[in-house]
C-alpha cells in the first residue's frame, strides 16, 4: 500500500467545502496515508473545454498533471468530483491526441514537456485499489447500523465513460465504502443523474427542478441521506432543498453529507478539531441515529467563536 | 417545428464552421432521439437534443442561434453515453455556444446576476457558468 500520495486539493476545498477536505485528510490519517498536496497549483478550470480549437483551456488543468509529475508521483489523488474529471479528460487527451499535445508542451516552454506520465486517480478509487475494504473495517469505531445512506455520483465521476472511475450506472465503490461501515444502502436510481451543475448561477428554476427529481427519488426508494463526492452537488442539493421544503414541494430533508464525513465520523473521529462544517440537518440525524455521542460537531460559520 | 428552406440559404460556411469546432461527427446522426429523451434539462429546452441536431445537419446556423437549448445544457455528457451512433452531442452544443461567444455576445452577464445568491455559489459554480455562458 502506498503510504504517501500526490494529491491536488481544487479551490473548492479550500473555501466553501473546507469540511470535505478536512474529513478526507482526518479519515487517511487513520488508514496511515499522507495525502501530499502538489506544490503551486492552480485552478483546474472547472469544466472540460469541448471545442476542438480551443487549447489554451487545457494549460491550467495540465500545469497541475506537471506539478504531480515534477514531485515525483505515478499518481495524483483528488477529491473534488470536478477536478478529477477536468484533470483526468486532460490527462487522456495528453496520452492520446499527439498534435495536441505537441502543441501545448510547445505552448507551456518554460515547464517540462509532459506525455500523460502521471495516473488520475479520484479519491474512491485509490481507498478500493490501495487501501481496501478490509484496512477500513478494521478502522471503524462507530458502525453506522441502523443508517439507511446511499451514494450519489453525480455526472462528473460517471461520464464521459474514457474516465469514469467505474461501469456506467454502477455505483459500487462508494457503495462497498458505506457498506464497510455499516450503513445500510439501498439502490438509488438517480446517483448519475444531474444537479443541474453550473446552470444553477444561470436559472434557478433549472436547479429546482433538477434537485427535486433527485431528492424526491431519495425519499421514493426511503433513503435517509445522500453521501456526495462533488461540492458543486453538495451546494445544488443543499441550497435548493432549502427552497424546496420551503415550498413545500418536498416534505422530507434529504441530509446531504460528503462520502468523507460518513468515513470519518465512522472512524470515530473527532468533529471539534476537525471541522467537518456539517449542516444541521446531518448533524440531527447523526444524534437521532447515536453515533455522534456527546461530542459537539462544530458548524459552519462557528469557527471563530 | 416546422422547417423552412430560403433559397438565399447557403449551408456551407456553417458546416465548415461546425466542423473545425466539434468534427463531422453530427453527420451521423439518424434521429433516433436518444439524446432527447436521456436530457435531464429537455423541458426548459425550446428544441430538443435531437432537434438541435436536426437543424445543424441542415446547416441553419441562423434559426439555431436563436434557441435556448445550449444554454440550459449542463454538460452532463447523458446525450453523449446514449448515442448509438457515438455523437458526442454536448460537443455540438458547446460548438452552438462558442460560434454565439466568439462574436463578443454573452449569454450570461456577471452584472445582471443578482448579488445575494452569487456570493453564496461555490467558485466553481461560478467559474464554470461563466466559461460555459460568457466569453
Amino acid at each position: 500500500m502506498k503510504k504517501t500520495v500526490s494529491y491536488y486539493p481544487g479551490c473548492a476545498l479550500k473555501t466553501g467545502a473546507k469540511g470535505l477536505e478536512s474529513s478526507a485528510l482526518a479519515s487517511m490519517k487513520q488508514l496511515g496515508v499522507t495525502l501530499e498536496e502538489i506544490p503551486d497549483w492552480n485552478c483546474c478550470g472547472v469544466v472540460h473545454s469541448l471545442c476542438e480549437d480551443d487549447l489554451i483551456h487545457h494549460v491550467a488543468p495540465v500545469r497541475n498533471l506537471i506539478r504531480a509529475r515534477q514531485q515525483g508521483s505515478d499518481t495524483l489523488v483528488t477529491i473534488c468530483a470536478m477536478c478529477y474529471n477536468t484533470l483526468a479528460r486532460a490527462n487522456l487527451m495528453m496520452r492520446t491526441n499527439p498534435e495536441k499535445r505537441d502543441k501545448l508542451n510547445r505552448f507551456m516552454q518554460e515547464e517540462p514537456d509532459y506525455h500523460g506520465e502521471v495516473e488520475v486517480n479520484h479519491l474512491l478509487t485509490f481507498l478500493a485499489r490501495e487501501v481496501g475494504q478490509e484496512k477500513i473495517q478494521s478502522k471503524v469505531k462507530v458502525p453506522l447500523s441502523d443508517l439507511s445512506i446511499s451514494p450519489y455520483y453525480g455526472c462528473m465521476l460517471t461520464r464521459p465513460r474514457e474516465i469514469a472511475i467505474e461501469s456506467r450506472r454502477k455505483f459500487s465503490l462508494l457503495t462497498d465504502l458505506l457498506q464497510s461501515l455499516g450503513a445500510t444502502v439501498k439502490y438509488f436510481p438517480a446517483a448519475d443523474r444531474c444537479c443541474s451543475s453550473y446552470q444553477s448561477v444561470n436559472d434557478p428554476r433549472i436547479a429546482e427542478e433538477a434537485t427535486e427529481f433527485i431528492l424526491k427519488t431519495a425519499t421514493n426508494v426511503g433513503v435517509e441521506a445522500l453521501a456526495v463526492c462533488c461540492p458543486l452537488c453538495e451546494f445544488n442539493l443543499k441550497y435548493q432543498q432549502k427552497v424546496l421544503l420551503k415550498r413545500g414541494r418536498l416534505h422530507t430533508p434529504v441530509p446531504i453529507y460528503y462520502f468523507s464525513h460518513v468515513v470519518a465520523v465512522s472512524f470515530g473521529l473527532n468533529p471539534d478539531l476537525n471541522l467537518f462544517e456539517m449542516d444541521d440537518a446531518a448533524i440531527d440525524l447523526l444524534t437521532r441515529k447515536g453515533f455522534k455521542k456527546d461530542t459537539k460537531i462544530v458548524k459552519k460559520g462557528d469557527e471563530a467563536s | 417545428m416546422t422547417i423552412r428552406f430560403e433559397p438565399e440559404d447557403n449551408p456551407h460556411p456553417f458546416f465548415e464552421q461546425m466542423e473545425l469546432l466539434c468534427g463531422d461527427d453530427f453527420y451521423k446522426c439518424y434521429q433516433c432521439g436518444s439524446c432527447a429523451s436521456s436530457c435531464p434539462m429537455t423541458e426548459h429546452m425550446e428544441a430538443s437534443p435531437r432537434k438541435i441536431m436536426h437543424l445543424v445537419r441542415f446547416g441553419l446556423g441562423e434559426k439555431l442561434a436563436q434557441l435556448n437549448t445550449f444554454w440550459v445544457c449542463a454538460t452532463c455528457l447523458c446525450c453523449q453515453v446514449n448515442c448509438p451512433r457515438g455523437i458526442d452531442v454536448a460537443r455540438v452544443m458547446e460548438a452552438l455556444r462558442t460560434r454565439t461567444l466568439r462574436q463578443k455576445k454573452d449569454y450570461l452577464e456577471p452584472s445582471r446576476q443578482r448579488i445575494a445568491p452569487v456570493s453564496e455559489y461555490p467558485q466553481i459554480a461560478l467559474v464554470g457558468a461563466f466559461r460555459k455562458l460568457a466569453c
